[in-house]
């Protein structure tokens, strides 16, 4: 399983990467694993403003259907819409490809370290 | 919650590095290396499941065949020796108790239950034949159930017996023995492919089933046996059966012999609702617009709700969202689906969705 150095995390297994008002969401390697082949993903409008701890869309696997939160309230400024073709990039790629919204935001967000997202996951199995 | 029980498979699906949840009280695999790779490779080659977790019923006794014959809505006196039936369990009033698998044998029935309704199949096959003269034994604990499915799947066990299986026509079985471990082979299955159950001795299972493995059959877990089964248009109990539906009202009327005599439990209630019309009905769906119905989510028709999914899926081997779902019986072959507030269009389409090519 592998949690980059250079990311933040969500207790609810999602990562943030933030640069110069924006932040980027997609789901960790652990929650891809435990869902399991995606199928299925549910994006937000472009141009639609979301708070924070708020649901954005959803993830669906064969078994499994999946919200996706966000730490960070803000207003969606881009969608990964070449995941409704090919969901399966979350498997694949869950830090690179396979990442969901970008939002642009003013918000300080609450955010796990790598470190403490680790004990999470640790804490869970 | 109690401890989970333990199929004799246990140790071989923690050696393949399955993911075990809890199903009916037993640490089953849901999936292995995915459940899409284990979905594609029953239907294209075998696969190889533990459903050891069902449980198993013997009749014995003179009154054995009475005892059947009352108890399940097939004739089983049409069956002959070697002959398996797929029938429902009624209540009086039609609602099911189970769907089953009845084996005639030489000297006794088996009947084969779901996992999830063992003990209450048991008090209800007893508690309904106190009168006669069988003997009821649990004997859930005393057999191993694997399922080799797939096109390739008598090729492989071929290999492993002198039992002629190309002489095995569906919904046969016969005794025989796999490795050297005595078995029952029933050509029957749960996914819509040619293939097997195989009922074993709990000592005798992991030498079956590794030898399988080393021969190249994938493992599949619940997981991929869950979207086969849809695939075919199979109803699962608890999903598409309970106490609330009929047989008829759940697609089965084929496992139902409604001029059987003697009569069976919940005949009457049966006729009067085939003479009168079903009060829901089973419907196979596609999904139209984007998403993937799921069980519980509302059918509706404009601002009307009509029905309810009972099992939806994305399905691997048609690439497109599929399901089932109960609606009022005059609604027509377009509706939506009621996805998170949002109504997506579905149309109504005749099952199976899947239905392979015989050779």
């Amino acid at each position: 399983m592998s949690i980059p150095d250079d990311l933040q995390y969500t207790k609810s297994h999602e990562w943030v990467r933030a640069e110069d008002g924006t932040v980027t969401i997609g789901i960790t390697d652990h929650a891809q694993e435990e869902l399991g082949d995606v199928v299925f993903v549910e994006l937000p409008d472009v141009g639609v403003t979301i708070g924070t701890g708020d649901s954005f869309g959803t993830v669906e696997s064969v078994k499994a259907v999946s919200d996706l939160y966000t730490p960070v309230g803000g207003e969606v400024v881009e969608v990964n819409s070449s995941l409704e073709d090919a969901p399966e990039k979350i498997n694949d790629d869950p830090y690179g490809e396979g990442w969901i919204v970008k939002l642009s935001t003013s918000e300080e967000a609450d955010l796990l370290s790598p470190e403490e997202y680790e004990k999470v996951v640790e804490e869970e199995s | 919650m109690g401890e989970l029980e333990h199929t004799p498979l246990y140790e071989e699906h923690k050696a393949l590095g399955a993911r075990l949840v809890d199903f009916a009280g037993y640490e089953m695999p849901v999936q292995y290396e995915g459940i899409k790779a284990e979905h594609d490779a029953v239907r294209n080659h075998a696969g190889l499941f533990d459903v050891s977790h069902m449980g198993e019923a013997v009749f014995r006794g003179p009154d054995a065949e009475a005892a059947v014959q009352r108890l399940v809505t097939r004739d089983v006196g049409r069956l002959d020796v070697g002959q398996a039936g797929y029938c429902a369990v009624c209540y009086e009033d039609g609602g099911t108790v189970d769907d089953v698998i009845v084996y005639r044998r030489e000297d006794d029935f088996l009947i084969v239950v779901n996992a999830s309704n063992r003990e209450k199949d048991l008090d209800h096959f007893r508690n309904n034949t106190e009168d006669l003269d069988v003997e009821i034994a649990d004997e859930s604990d005393d057999w191993a159930l694997l399922a080799l499915q797939g096109p390739e799947a008598e090729k492989l066990l071929q290999d492993l017996t002198d039992t002629d299986l190309s002489a095995l026509k569906p919904f046969r079985f016969a005794e025989g023995e796999l490795e050297g471990v005595a078995a029952i082979i029933s050509r029957t299955g749960y996914t819509g492919e040619d293939g097997f159950e195989i009922y074993l001795s709990p000592e005798g299972a992991p030498r079956v089933w590794r030898r399988l493995i080393d021969l190249g059959v994938s493992p599949a877990g619940l997981g991929a046996r869950d979207t086969l089964r849809l695939e075919a248009g199979m109803c699962l109990y608890g999903n598409e059966l309970d106490a609330e539906t009929t047989p008829l009202e759940a697609g089965i009327g084929f496992a139902v012999h409604l001029d059987k005599e003697p009569h069976f439990i919940g005949q009457r209630a049966l006729l009067i609702e085939d003479t009168q019309g079903l009060r829901k009905k089973l419907v196979g769906f596609e999904m139209e617009g984007r998403g993937i119905a799921r069980h519980g989510y509302h059918v509706t028709s404009g601002a009307e709700v009509v029905g309810e999914v009972t099992s939806g899926t994305k399905s691997p081997t048609l690439d497109q969202a599929i399901g089932l779902a109960f609606v009022d019986p005059g609604v027509d072959d377009w509706f939506e689906i009621l996805i998170r507030s949002n109504p997506v269009p579905a149309k109504a389409v005749p099952l199976p969705f899947y239905k392979r090519e015989r050779g």
